[in-house]
């Protein structure tokens, strides 16, 4: 029964707190910036306010523009039962596999590129073409970020790597932490933020998972805003439970999941305000210079799996 | 690092937004919102701006309202670059005949529902370039309009207090 | 199950199909109708019979011996069906079906215009040597049925004669099968010199005696003759040519089934004629090759806006990674682990099976497309979505699974892929795993530009608005395409959600294998779940499409109930107060522009303008200009071209000794007999 509740819990965990993170990160923008900046529960007001509009679809557009936000939702739900989030012992065995995971972003990916191309105008046309360019490159350096994780632990399972990777002694780390540099590159981009793309540039041409979603509206536009904030928190929460496990529960104890719930928000906190940090210090990259960035994330992984002992 | 300590240890000055004493820039309303629309809003609106044949001088004050003095983004406020992500339609400019094709699409590209608000004398009803041959004398020859905010340009802090009055509850209707 | 079904009558009763298929159609050539119908009729009736027989050989675990002398040695039919065999006699039969079935209402587009008799005469021709060729016991009747193979796909390549470049494309594949066919003999010969037979039963059992040497080249050579059949790298060249030149349902089955052709000689003899573990070379060479192929298969396809063409280049990407699962399985057989050996085997076999169906889908999807707008070219497509819905979804569903998306049967074959792959790594050291690790990282680029090639191709083809005239006149695919497409999607799905039964079924297979005899344990896979060795992963297909398919509608659900109250209204796309024209959408090319410009090293682009001015001699105002982007193909331009002119200046050379003097012919017929008889002497 406990199991259940806890995985009712897990699975709405990062729906729900998703909206609050990307206000974290945009207050602490403001902080930075000299300005007050809205409060951190502003997405949360946005998204209902786009719940109560209507919409308005192009009459281009075919089924696929209308059943992509749906499906982009849907996955990184799903991929939301998959990662450990609050215990270690709440394990998935069925789906829980991190390849699994890439492929279930990439299938949200490749259907959100298609909407993009749906309707016909242009802008929509190139985002979908330079989103798709990052997603490809991208695949390797995650992947390869994540497989010197699974080979330090011999289990490509992501519950038993955060276990596995918590009880490592001190001299196996440093595979650890080069494969968090390579994840963390991989993180900014498939998340769309500095130096991959701006998240609230007004300048189309500069636009990449933006401008996939100039034409949605309404409710459209609520899900699909809200499906980027649970990838959002999904890969902070894959960064902060997997490369630094220290603080996850281990057992099904309530007394153990809160503390490691209240351990994860600490985490994903200090996540937001790197994230903050760095897109207030470097400016966005020329979209030919962001390949060389992706494939030095692949490298350093490599590495990172020849210095494993 | 040292740009930050800085700028994170200076003391923000920001707009005081209490109702002043002194007259009220006239807000006079083209068509009457219902509450539940203003309600809607209130707590977070995202407004696409629309150049119609302006002479930028509105727009001026508008990308001041995003600096750290007016940080019109802590009242819930965004601007946003599509019109099918926007609430309100901020129109600038007396509206040239070139523009109006494209103002028109733009109001219909926004979900309902929506809100028009004309700013500056010259989107009200031509300002100084009312009679010309080349401009159509205000945005309400094109779209319905609600709200006015005028001036030549508004100040930033005009265009805020009327943005927040729009939401503000008033009781009774307009003449 | 009655043993009718997998007797030797049974087959023959098949291949008598396809044969009387095969005449009957040529015979009633005067009549367009009645040919095709008789043509594909009797192809789909074969390959029902050819279904049933392989199944009932999977089933029973029986094997077939067939053996028909004749008083030519070269022509006795000598079949023998085991487990792998059967395997690919059931794919072959399965994809002949369903692209036979497509063919009954496909053909119609050539009435008139071609003879219908001779496109049924070598399509029967063809599937029933595809069949026999992976059913052969014997090397000489091998070759023959191999040669009927390549000759009959020739005909087939070459059919619609009227356009040029089908005969070049028809004359380069005929150049390289031959090239593939020399070396193939060349190591049949080999294995004759160390064995003795030509029996492929007999060289099992006497290849043990033989050199290191001799198996070794036995093994290049036949690396390289089957590897020019399947398309890889550096035999490709072929490949993007023949394909897109014959009908869509033989290319769906040129590229769905006859390059596996070559797949299945290369297991046939590393797991099963070749005996003892194989050197480490063997299968680190195989990886290499993989990965080379993969990567630079999906790079070209990037850069083409032929429909036809871009899926062929996804073949020899396939194929890339179907050679990735054999070469780890032939690394771990060299190191003695046989059941990580039968991890990659296993894996290798899926993706084979499941290359096959997606790959006949989008052919025959690309097919409908063409047959419906006349053209083959992504530019001129657009909006097709809106006149063919049902082909749009079929080739959707063909575009997610290539892309190794779930919960198709594309991502599995790749996971396991995957598995069989980091296994290698975690296990060998130093040189091995930097094989491996380089193997890991082409597939997973591979994946990543492959689903970005099918955005483009889906997106550019069937999305948004028509980018030219000829969509206008498009129309939804007849009946029986739409059936032979819809019956390949619904394959690809459930091929993905029974992936554990499915492959437990090819751990069986690979059992049977000599390679992995005396009975070892190879149980890695098990019904409902994909597991890896001792719990470093697992996965259940059923939970992910079932989890899938739930969250999506509870997500719908909860959606559609907190707006119930909204409505939905329809206008015009956003266009910034412009008018949206159809050059105003992404194209092909442009979509695919920033990737190509990423790899120019690799893809060598390049671009050349003409301009027309209103006055030539002051050139201030251009009237109209055209630009051309082409790539070159590095292989082509590096290897072959070098080749073929240092062959022709060879050939110049030795032209000189005829001089067109008979005297001094007769003078060197005069020194040739006076050396033998010195020599005899």
């Amino acid at each position: 029964m406990r199991t259940f509740v806890l995985w009712i819990i897990q699975l709405l965990l990062i729906p729900l707190l998703s909206p609050f993170f990307i206000g974290v990160t945009r207050k602490m923008k403001a902080q930075l910036q000299n300005r007050k900046g809205a409060s951190p529960f502003q997405p949360y007001r946005d998204l209902i306010k786009l719940l109560r509009k209507d919409e308005i679809i192009s009459r281009d557009a075919s089924w696929v523009f209308r059943f992509t936000p749906h499906l982009v939702f849907a996955t990184t739900v799903l991929i939301g039962a998959c990662i450990p989030l609050v215990s270690t012992a709440l394990t998935n065995p069925f789906t829980g596999d991190f390849l699994t995971v890439i492929y279930l972003i990439a299938l949200g990916t490749f259907f959100l590129a298609l909407a993009g191309m749906d309707t016909g105008s242009a802008f929509g046309g190139f985002g979908s073409s330079r989103e798709m360019m990052v997603a490809a490159l991208t695949e390797g350096g995650l992947l390869m970020s994540l497989l010197t994780l699974a080979l330090v632990s011999r289990t490509t399972h992501l519950s038993a790597m955060a276990a596995a990777v918590s009880s490592l002694s001190f001299y196996e780390l440093p595979p650890v932490l080069l494969a968090f540099a390579g994840f963390f590159i991989a993180l900014l981009a498939e998340t769309c933020r500095y130096p991959f793309d701006n998240p609230a540039t007004h300048l189309e041409l500069t636009m990449i998972h933006e401008a996939m979603i100039l034409e949605y509206s309404g409710k459209r536009l609520a899900i699909i805003e809200w499906a980027a904030a649970n990838k959002y928190l999904l890969f902070i929460a894959l960064g902060a439970n997997l490369f630094f496990p220290w603080g996850l529960a281990d057992s099904l104890a309530a007394g153990d999941i809160l503390g490691s719930l209240l351990l994860f928000i600490v985490k994903c906190l200090l996540f937001s305000a790197a994230v903050a940090l760095i897109e207030s210090s470097i400016a966005k990259f020329r979209i030919f210079r962001l390949p060389d960035l992706l494939f030095t994330s692949f490298i350093i992984s490599m590495i990172a799996i020849g210095l494993i002992v | 690092m040292v740009m930050y300590y800085k700028i994170l240890s200076t003391k923000r000055r920001l707009i005081d937004l209490r109702p002043s004493s002194d007259k009220k820039a006239a807000l006079s309303v083209g068509w009457d919102l219902e509450a539940y629309i203003k309600k809607l809003f209130k707590g977070s609106l995202a407004i696409r701006v629309v150049t119609a044949g302006s002479t930028n001088a509105c727009e001026q004050e508008l990308t001041a309202l995003s600096s750290p003095l007016y940080d019109v983004e802590r009242l819930g406020i965004h601007f946003v670059a599509s019109p099918r992500h926007a609430d309100m339609l901020l129109v600038t400019g007396p509206v040239s005949r070139n523009m109006r094709e494209a103002l028109l699409r733009t109001y219909h590209a926004v979900p309902t529902p929506k809100i028009v608000v004309a700013v500056g004398d010259d989107a009200i009803d031509g300002g100084i370039f009312k009679g010309s041959y080349a401009v159509l004398d205000g945005a309400h020859a094109v779209v319905p309009v609600h709200y006015r905010i005028p001036g030549d340009p508004p100040s930033p802090e005009t265009i805020l207090r009327s943005l927040l009055e729009i939401f503000s509850d008033l009781d009774g209707k307009r003449p | 199950m009655p043993a009718f079904l997998h007797s030797q009558t049974f087959l023959l009763l098949a291949l008598s199909a396809f044969a009387a298929g095969a005449f009957g159609a040529l015979l009633l050539g005067g009549n367009d109708r009645r040919s095709a119908l008789w043509g594909n009729g009797f192809a789909v009736v074969g390959s029902l019979l050819g279904l049933v027989f392989s199944a009932a050989i999977l089933m029973t675990g029986a094997e077939l011996t067939c053996l028909i002398p004749t008083s030519f040695p070269l022509l006795s039919l000598s079949l023998r069906v085991d487990p792998l065999a059967a395997f690919f006699v059931l794919l072959i039969s399965g994809i002949a079906l369903l692209c036979s079935i497509y063919a009954l209402g496909y053909v119609n587009h050539y009435y008139r215009k071609y003879n219908l008799g001779v496109l049924g005469f070598f399509y029967n021709a063809f599937v029933a040597s595809m069949i026999l060729v992976v059913t052969a016991g014997h090397a000489l009747f091998f070759l023959v049925v191999w040669e009927i193979m390549s000759l009959t796909s020739y005909f087939l390549v070459i059919y619609e004669h009227h356009e040029e470049k089908n005969i070049k494309a028809g004359t380069l594949y005929f150049i390289m099968t031959h090239i593939g066919t020399a070396f193939i003999v060349l190591a049949f010969l080999v294995a004759y010199l160390e064995t003795g037979a030509f029996d492929f039963g007999a060289i099992k059992g006497g290849i043990a005696a033989a050199s290191p040497f001799a198996r070794n080249v036995i093994f290049i050579s036949a690396l390289i003759g089957f590897g020019a059949k399947a398309g890889i790298i550096p035999f490709h060249i072929w490949l993007p040519g023949a394909h897109p030149a014959a009908p869509s349902h033989v290319s769906a089955l040129m590229s769905g089934i006859m390059i596996k052709t070559g797949i299945y000689m290369l297991a046939r003899l590393c797991w099963d004629i070749l005996p003892g573990p194989p050197p480490l070379w063997w299968g680190l060479l195989i990886l290499l090759i993989g990965s080379t192929s993969s990567l630079l298969g999906v790079l070209y396809a990037l850069s083409e806006h032929d429909l036809k063409r871009l899926l062929a280049y996804h073949s020899i990407e396939n194929i890339g990674i179907i050679l990735l699962g054999l070469g780890s399985s032939l690394v771990f057989l060299s190191a003695g682990m046989k059941v990580l050996a039968t991890l990659g085997l296993v894996a290798a076999l899926y993706h084979t099976l499941n290359h096959a169906t997606f790959k006949a889908l989008l052919f025959l999807g690309a097919g409908s497309v063409i047959a419906a707008t006349q053209t083959r070219n992504i530019e001129r497509y657009g909006g097709l979505i809106k006149v063919m819905p049902q082909t749009a979804f079929f080739f959707l569903v063909g575009a997610l699974a290539i892309s190794a998306l779930p919960p198709f049967n594309g991502f599995f074959s790749e996971w396991m892929t995957f598995q069989s792959l980091f296994q290698g790594v975690s296990t060998f050291h130093l040189m091995t795993k930097m094989v491996f690790l380089v193997a890991i990282g082409a597939l997973a680029f591979t994946g990543g530009l492959a689903a970005a090639c099918f955005v483009k191709a889906f997106g550019a083809t069937f999305l948004a608005r028509g980018r030219s005239d000829e969509v206008k006149y498009a129309k939804e695919a007849a009946l029986p395409l739409r059936i032979g497409m819809g019956s390949l999607a619904l394959l690809t799905l459930l091929l993905g959600i029974f992936s554990g039964a499915v492959s437990s079924g090819f751990a069986d297979i690979a059992a049977s294998l000599s390679a992995f005899r005396p009975g070892e344990p190879v149980a890695a896979v098990s019904f409902s779940a994909l597991s890896v060795t001792a719990g470093f992963a697992s996965l259940s297909p059923p939970l992910l499409f079932a989890g899938i398919i739930l969250t999506m509608m509870a997500v719908a659900a909860v959606f559609v109930l907190l707006t119930r109250r909204r409505t939905t209204a329809i206008g015009a796309t956003w266009d910034c107060g412009a008018d949206l024209t159809e050059r105003m959408e992404i194209t092909a090319t442009g979509f695919s522009r920033s990737i190509t410009t990423i790899f120019r090293g690799v893809l060598k682009p390049t671009q050349q303008t003409e301009i027309e001015y209103h006055d030539a001699k002051l050139r201030y105002f251009p009237k109209a200009g055209i630009v051309r982007m082409e790539f070159q193909d590095v292989y082509d331009a590096y290897f072959y071209r070098p080749l073929q002119k240092a062959t022709i200046r060879i050939a110049g050379q030795i032209k000189k000794i005829q001089m067109g003097n008979i005297n001094v012919y007769i003078l060197y017929i005069l020194v040739t007999l006076t050396g033998l008889l010195l020599w005899m002497i």
